[in-house]
C-alpha cells in the first residue's frame, strides 16, 4: 500500500468534507449544534457497516449489490421472529447475523465455485431475491415493538453520543489493522490487483473471495440491526432504497477503485461522513427530496469520474517517472 | 509490372533497445505459395506486422506490383491488397458467418443492411473455398477449419493480391489441413500470392514453391523448394555460432527431486514423463506450443490433469492447487511475468512475501520488520534497482520485475524451481544475473527446471535437456551426449528422431 500517496489523496477528501461542513455551518446555525452532529453520526453508522463489506468486495475487484437488500431482509427476519412471539432479542440477532452471513457466503460461492461471471450480475439477482424474501417473511407489513436488546445498538446513546457509532469506530480500527497487518488482509489486496498471480503464489483466492462476500453479508446484518434500533421498525419495502449505491459511493469517494486492489478503512469512513453530511445538509436547508436524489446521483457519478481521473493521473505520473 | 506481387527490400525495424529486423528481404510472386520459416524469435511476427502495416519499418522499401508503398496502418496495407490470416483468428463467434465476412463492408439497401445479397455472396465465396455451409449460422458453431476459411473469405472479398497465413495449420485437424491445402492451391491458381508461415517442414515441402529462411531478424536465404532438404533448412535456421554469454557453473547431481510419469491432459499433453535431479538444471526445449508451459503448469497444480503421477523426492504427491505445490516444495516462475507473476499495483514489499506469508508472520500479524529485513536482503543480493522497498512494482523495469518474482520464490524456500522463459524481455545484464541465481540454486543442491525457447540459453545453462513436441517428450539429451548441440535438439523439436 502506498502510504504517502493515499495519504495525500485522503487529504483532498478530508478537505472536501471540511468545506462542506463550513458551508453548512454558515448556511444554517443548527448544523454545528451537538444534537445535529450526533444525528449525523447516527445516520452514518448504518452506511458505515454496509460500506465495510462493500469495501472488501471492491478491493477484490468485485462488488456486492445485495448489501442493502440483505440488511433489510435480515431486519425483516427479526421482525418475523418478533411477530411469531420470539421474545429473546439475543436469539433474534444471532439468527439475523447467521442469515446475513449465509447470504454473503452464497454470493461468494456463486462467484468462486459456480464461476458465475462478474458478481455484478449475481449480487444484483440476489438483491431481488432478498427484496422478495423480506416482503414474504413480514407478509409485506411493517413490524414494530422490537425487544430493547435488539434496539439497543441503533437507539442507545452515551450522553448523546450514539452507541452505534462507537461500535463503528471499533469496527473500523479492527478492520484497518486486519487489512493492513494480517496475511489474509494483504491477500485481499493481492487478489484484487492480480487474481491469477495471487493464485499462482499459493493463495487460495476462491477462499479469499468467499471470505470477503461472507463478511459483506455479516456487515449487512449488523446494519440491519442498527436500522431496526434507529427507526424502531422493519419494512421489507425498504429493500429498494439506494443503500447499495450509498455504500459504493462512500468507498469510491474514499479511494477504492472498481478495478480493485485499492481502498482503505480511513478513506471509506471519510466517504461515509461526506454522504451523511450531504444528506443532513439537504434536510437542514429543506431541499425537497426530488432535488436530493438528483444531487446525490450526481455526487456518485462525480465519485466514479474521480476514480477514472485518478487512474489517468497515476498512469501519467508513472510514464513520467519511467521516462526519467 | 514487376515480377513480384509484394517485395520487401532491406527492411530495418528497431524497437527500444533491440533491432528486430535488419537486412530483411522477401519477394512473393503472383500465383506462388511462398514458405517462410525461422526459429522462435527469428522475427517472423515482426515481419508480418511490417507487411500488414501494424509496424512501420524504420528503413527499407515495400513494393506492391512494382510500386513503392508505405503502410502507416493496417487499413492502408489492406487497401493495397495484402491480407493476413492470423494464428489467433479474428472471428466474432456469436455473429453469423455472413456478418463476419462483411464486417465493416456491409452491403446496404438504402439505410438497411441487405442480408439477402450478403448471405448469397457469402455462400458463394465459402463454396468457392470448398465450404458448403449455411452462412446465416453463427460462426462459433463451426470448427476451426471453417472459421479459418471465413478469414480467407474476407481476404478474397477485398480482392487480396497476397494472403499471409501465420501458422495456419497449428490448430487444425488432419482433414482440415488437407482442405486448407486444397484451398491454397485454388487461390494460387487464381494468381494470388500466398505467404505460408509454418513450423512444419513437411507442409512446406508438400505445398510451397519457394521457401525463405530468416534468423535473428535477418534474411538468410530463399531457394526453390526442390533445392532445400530437411537438413539444409534446419542448418540455415539455427546456423549461428554460440558465444559464451552463459556463466554456467556446475553443481553435484543429487537425488531425483521430481519425477513426472505419464502426465496427460486430453488434447494437450500425451504421457509426458521425465526426471529432474537436485544440483542440476534441466532444460525443457521445444517450439512454441510444444506443451512445455502446460507441463509445468500441470506439475504446479495450476491446471487440472487427466492422468499421470508426480513424485516429489520419490514420494507420490497429489497436487491439485498451487498452494499444495508450494507446500510440496515447488516454485513456478511463470512465463507471463505481468499477467501471472506479479501484482503490479502493489509494492515490492507485498509482492516479495506473497508466497511466504506464514514465514513472515508472528502470531496473527505480518512481521513488517522481518519482511523489511529479508526484502532489503533480496534487493541487495539480486541488485533490484529501486528507490525503496515500498515502490510500486509496476513502475520497475522488466529485468527488475523479474528479480522481484525471483525474490518472491526464494522467500518460499522451495526445493524445485521451475523457470518458464526466465530471461524473456529483459536486458543482457539482467539475464546474466538471472543465470547466476540459477547457478547458486543448483549449487545449494536445489533442482532447477528451465523452459527456454532460445537454443543458446538451453545449451548454455542446462545439464540435461528434455525436448518436447506436440505435447510429447521427443528426446532426452545429456550435456556430455553427442546430441547436445543445436542441430540435433532442433531436429528433435521439429519431429525428427535422434539415432545413436
Amino acid at each position: 500500500m502506498t502510504k504517502k500517496k493515499s495519504g495525500s489523496f485522503q487529504l483532498g477528501t478530508v478537505l472536501a468534507l471540511v468545506i462542506m461542513c463550513v458551508f453548512l455551518a454558515i448556511a444554517n446555525k443548527n448544523f454545528l449544534s451537538y444534537s445535529n452532529l450526533m444525528s449525523v453520526l447516527k445516520q452514518t453508522a448504518f452506511n458505515a457497516f454496509l460500506a465495510t463489506g462493500m469495501l472488501l468486495c471492491l478491493i477484490t475487484a468485485g462488488i456486492d449489490l445485495s448489501v442493502g437488500a440483505n440488511a433489510v431482509f435480515c431486519a425483516c427476519l427479526m421482525g418475523c421472529m418478533n411477530k411469531a412471539g420470539v421474545t429473546s432479542g439475543i436469539l433474534m440477532m444471532v439468527v439475523c447475523i447467521i442469515a446475513g452471513a449465509a447470504v454473503g457466503f452464497l454470493n461468494g460461492t456463486l462467484l468462486t465455485r459456480l464461476h458465475l461471471p462478474h458478481p455484478f450480475v449475481s449480487t444484483l439477482g440476489m438483491k431481488n431475491v432478498l427484496w422478495g424474501m423480506a416482503l414474504l417473511v413480514t407478509g409485506s407489513q411493517m413490524i414494530n415493538n422490537f425487544p430493547d436488546s435488539v434496539q439497543f445498538l441503533g437507539k442507545a446513546t452515551i450522553s448523546g453520543f450514539p452507541v452505534s457509532f462507537i461500535v463503528v469506530i471499533v469496527l473500523y480500527v479492527i478492520m484497518h489493522i486486519f487489512l493492513s497487518r494480517t496475511a489474509l488482509g494483504r491477500s485481499i489486496y493481492c487478489a484484487g490487483g492480480n487474481m491469477e498471480a495471487t493464485r499462482l503464489s499459493g493463495i487460495n483466492t476462491a477462499n479469499v473471495l468467499t471470505f470477503c462476500y461472507t463478511m459483506s453479508g455479516i456487515m449487512a446484518a449488523l446494519g440491519g440491526i442498527v436500522s431496526v434500533g434507529r427507526s424502531g421498525i422493519c419494512n421489507g419495502a425498504n429493500a429498494t432504497q439506494p443503500y447499495d449505491t450509498d455504500a459504493i459511493a462512500a468507498c469510491i469517494i474514499g479511494g477504492a477503485s472498481f478495478n480493485g486492489g485499492k481502498g482503505t478503512m480511513v478513506g471509506t469512513m471519510i466517504g461515509c461522513l461526506i454522504i451523511s453530511v450531504l444528506r443532513n445538509g439537504f434536510t437542514l436547508l429543506s431541499i425537497e427530496s426530488a432535488i436530493q436524489n438528483v444531487v446525490l446521483g450526481l455526487v456518485i457519478i462525480l465519485a466514479v469520474f474521480m476514480d477514472v481521473v485518478r487512474g489517468e493521473l497515476e498512469a501519467k505520473r508513472r510514464r513520467l517517472a519511467a521516462a526519467k | 509490372m514487376s515480377e513480384y506481387v509484394v517485395e520487401l527490400k532491406n527492411i530495418l525495424k528497431r524497437f527500444p533497445g533491440v533491432v528486430a529486423l535488419h537486412n530483411m528481404q522477401l519477394a512473393v510472386k503472383p500465383g506462388e505459395i511462398h514458405g517462410l520459416i525461422g526459429e522462435n524469435g527469428a522475427g517472423k511476427s515482426t515481419l508480418i506486422k511490417v507487411l500488414t502495416g501494424v509496424h512501420l519499418a524504420d528503413e527499407g522499401e515495400i513494393y506492391v506490383n512494382g510500386e513503392k508503398r508505405v503502410f502507416k496502418n493496417p487499413n492502408e496495407s489492406a487497401a493495397a491488397g495484402i491480407a493476413c490470416v492470423y494464428q489467433e483468428l479474428n472471428i466474432e463467434k456469436l455473429l453469423s458467418v455472413t456478418d463476419n465476412i462483411f464486417i465493416n463492408k456491409w452491403l446496404k439497401k438504402g439505410v438497411l443492411l441487405d442480408y439477402d445479397t450478403m448471405h448469397k455472396r457469402a455462400k458463394e465465396v465459402m463454396a468457392s473455398l470448398g465450404q458448403d455451409i449455411d452462412p446465416s449460422k453463427a460462426a462459433g458453431t463451426f470448427g476451426m477449419g471453417v472459421q479459418q476459411m471465413i478469414e480467407i473469405a474476407k481476404a478474397v472479398l477485398i480482392d487480396a493480391k497476397m494472403i499471409i497465413m501465420d501458422e495456419p495449420t497449428s490448430s487444425l485437424g488432419e482433414k482440415e489441413v488437407e482442405q486448407l491445402m486444397r484451398t491454397c492451391r485454388e487461390l494460387k491458381s487464381r494468381g494470388i500470392g500466398i505467404l505460408f508461415v509454418s513450423h512444419k517442414l513437411e507442409e512446406l515441402f508438400e505445398l510451397c514453391d519457394r521457401v525463405t529462411v530468416i534468423r535473428d531478424g535477418e534474411y538468410i536465404e530463399t531457394r526453390d523448394i526442390q533445392d532445400w532438404t530437411n537438413d539444409s533448412l534446419i542448418t540455415a535456421m539455427v546456423g549461428r555460432t554460440l558465444e559464451n554469454q552463459f556463466p554456467k557453473e556446475f553443481g553435484t547431481k543429487g537425488e531425483c527431486m521430481l519425477e513426472v510419469k505419464d502426465l496427460t491432459i486430453g488434447g494437450v499433453l500425451d504421457h509426458v514423463s521425465f526426471k529432474a535431479y537436485g544440483g542440476q538444471i534441466l532444460g525443457l526445449s521445444g517450439l512454441v506450443g510444444a506443451g512445455r508451459t502446460e507441463t509445468v503448469r500441470a506439475v504446479f497444480g495450476a491446471d487440472p490433469i487427466d492422468g499421470g503421477q508426480i513424485f516429489v523426492k520419490g514420494k507420490e504427491t497429489h497436487i491439485r492447487s498451487p498452494k499444495q505445490a508450494i507446500q510440496a516444495g515447488i516454485a513456478l516462475l511463470t512465463e507471463d511475468r505481468k499477467g501471472q507473476g506479479l501484482v503490479l499495483p502493489q509494492t515490492i514489499r507485498t509482492n516479495l512475501i506473497m508466497s511466504s506469508f506464514k514465514q513472515h508472520s508472528s502470531g496473527p500479524f505480518l512481521d513488517e520488520k522481518k519482511i523489511e529485513q529479508t526484502g532489503m536482503g533480496h534487493i541487495e543480493a539480486l541488485r533490484i534497482k529501486t528507490p525503496s522497498i515500498d515502490e510500486i512494482v509496476g513502475q520497475l523495469s522488466g529485468g527488475n520485475q523479474q528479480k522481484v518474482v525471483i525474490g518472491k520464490w526464494i522467500n518460499a524456500d522451495a526445493d524445485i524451481y521451475i523457470f518458464d522463459e526466465p530471461t524473456r524481455g529483459i536486458d543482457v545484464g539482467a539475464k546474466v544475473e538471472v543465470y547466476n541465481v540459477m547457478n547458486s540454486l543448483v549449487k545449494a543442491g536445489k533442482c532447477v527446471i528451465m523452459i527456454s525457447s532460445e537454443m543458446p540459453e538451453i545449451l548454455g545453462m542446462s545439464d540435461r535437456v528434455v525436448v518436447m513436441r506436440g505435447g510429447r517428450v521427443m528426446a532426452e539429451v545429456d550435456r556430455d551426449s553427442k546430441h547436445f548441440n543445436q542441430e540435433d535438439i532442433m531436429k528433435a523439436a521439429w519431429g525428427g528422431s535422434l539415432d545413436d
